[in-house]
């Protein structure tokens, strides 16, 4: 499985991150998106149009959309990250999966404009993100109420890797993440997964500092 | 405001390969800039009501200053030695001092802890003794025969290595390094980072690396110091406070930190205080 990458790009790395959590060895193909524009270019353009990365190719099959490709790879390797095993939750899956894109076009771009210069309105930008974490520090909270840790289920499933990295590294787009204790500790649990792997801006948790376990019977 | 010792500097504002006819607005030191490549092909950066500033492409970037330069731009002979790769890394906007900027730069205590598995891993955090100097002649901060165990140097290196690294301060808002190049013993690599004062607590990085390196390809090379410097820019923006201190009493500097010492004292004895803070608060 062949993905055209960008070490940079909070898409490309939900693509990494579950391939590394569902055990797929990738073949990396990387793009040279800053300073190079490698991605409007003949080559890539050709495979995908909209002139976006990442890109998955897997012998015929051609994909353009990272929620896509998290399905693709749980699918593939992984099925419990699907999170399919009851109509509502293959619902909340969904729902989240959607959501996600809210988060790449409101984060992602005051990211991509404060860090790497790319046009947008920064304010219009960083107010639409703050909308989206509000939803999502309220949907996390539900999810506490019900006895869950993670966005759809009490497991992790395609959902957290698709909304995850553009809310960790909302700050690079001057939006800052600490009104939002349950987005935190979500976060903290999603690093504390076996296997979780880091990309600039997004630190692994350190191994002196591990997950406090509970104690079995205190109130 | 605090930048007139600054002003005759040269600073970097673009990248040569990226400049055309239509220009690029920027800006420096506060001022907005617009930087274009001229009818004659050089570039071509005004101020204010078309004001032509001075300007000169080096080293990848072009360069301007906001006064009257009292020398050309620094050589790095290194950069014109046959063989190397150049490296155009690309911009990387920082909310931060621009004199932080460089002396994050400076610094090697850090690997392990921000740059894990790459430039350094635990339990190898010593850093050992090192030679730091201001060079009167040429008036540039020197640090030397700094030594340290680092898991994935380059692209280029395979495995664990002691790197050997000179760090040289030409300019107040430039740093030079020069690292063990693992495919030829005997010679430096070259990696820089250019930084554009855009305000005090604002700026423009441009790193630009001269490698012995025939095998990575380019993208791999940009991408490796894309990801180290995109792992510093988030503890960049969260340094407190946001102006570099010059004066003792804020930050208590370790033995590690000679060349940040040395750095600070340079500045502060040349008046380059723009983004830093003179008084302890």
């Amino acid at each position: 499985m062949k993905l055209y990458d960008y070490v940079l790009s909070p898409s490309c790395y939900k693509v990494r991150l579950m391939a590394a959590l569902a055990g797929v060895k990738l073949s990396i193909r990387p793009v040279d998106f800053h300073p190079g524009a490698e991605h409007r270019g003949p080559e890539l353009m050709t495979l995908n149009p909209a002139g976006s990365i990442p890109i998955i190719e897997d012998g015929d099959l051609v994909l353009t959309e990272s929620s896509a490709m998290l399905v693709y790879l749980a699918a593939t390797a992984a099925p419990q990250w699907l999170g399919n095993d009851t109509a509502m939750h293959a619902a909340r899956v969904q729902q989240w999966i959607s959501f996600s894109h809210r988060l790449t076009a409101s984060l992602g771009a005051a990211r991509l404009h404060e860090m790497l210069l790319r046009p947008g309105n920064i304010d219009v930008l960083q107010g639409q993100g703050t909308a989206a974490l509000r939803e999502l520090e309220a949907g996390l909270v539900e999810q506490s109420i019900r006895g869950q840790r993670f966005l759809a289920l009490d497991r992790p499933t395609v959902a957290d890797i698709a909304c995850f990295p553009y809310v960790a590294l909302a700050p690079d787009g001057g939006v800052s993440l600490d009104p939002y204790p349950a987005i935190r500790l979500w976060s903290r649990a999603i690093r504390a997964i076996e296997g979780f792997i880091e990309m600039p801006g997004i630190h692994r948790l350190h191994e002196l500092k591990p997950e406090p376990v509970p104690e079995v019977g205190e109130a | 405001m605090t930048r007139n010792a600054m002003i005759d500097e040269w600073y970097p504002v673009g990248l040569a390969s990226q400049l055309d006819v239509h220009g690029r607005k920027t800006a420096l030191m506060g001022e907005p800039i617009v930087v274009r490549r001229g009818e004659d092909g050089n570039a071509k950066v005004t101020g204010g009501n078309e004001h032509a500033l001075p300007a000169c492409i080096r080293y990848g970037h072009v360069w301007s200053s906001l006064g009257d330069p009292q020398k050309p731009l620094f050589a790095i002979p290194e950069a014109d030695q046959p063989g190397r790769r150049l490296v155009d890394v690309g911009v990387v906007r920082v909310r931060c001092s621009p004199l932080r900027a460089v002396e994050n730069f400076l610094d090697i205590a850090h690997f392990p802890f921000v740059h894990t598995d790459i430039l350094g891993s635990e339990p190898h955090t010593e850093v050992q003794n090192y030679k730091v100097e201001i060079r009167e002649d040429e008036d540039e901060v020197w640090a030397t025969q700094v030594k340290f165990y680092q898991p994935q140097a380059a692209k280029s290196a395979e495995g664990g290595i002691t790197t050997e690294y000179m760090y040289r301060v030409p300019a107040p808002t430039c740093s030079i390094l020069y690292k063990t190049c693992p495919p030829r013993p005997g010679e430096w690599d070259v990696i820089t980072l250019f930084v554009q004062p855009l305000a005090e607590d604002l700026c423009n990085v441009w790193p630009w690396m001269a490698l012995f390196d025939d095998e990575t390809p380019m993208t791999d090379l940009i991408h490796f110091q894309q990801t180290i410097f995109v792992q510093d820019r988030s503890i960049l923006e969260n340094q407190i406070p946001r102006l570099l201190p010059l004066d003792p009493g804020m930050e208590i500097p370790t033995r590690a930190d000679l060349t940040s010492v040395a750095y600070r004292r340079w500045l502060k004895r040349h008046g380059y205080t723009y983004g830093a803070q003179l008084v302890a608060q």
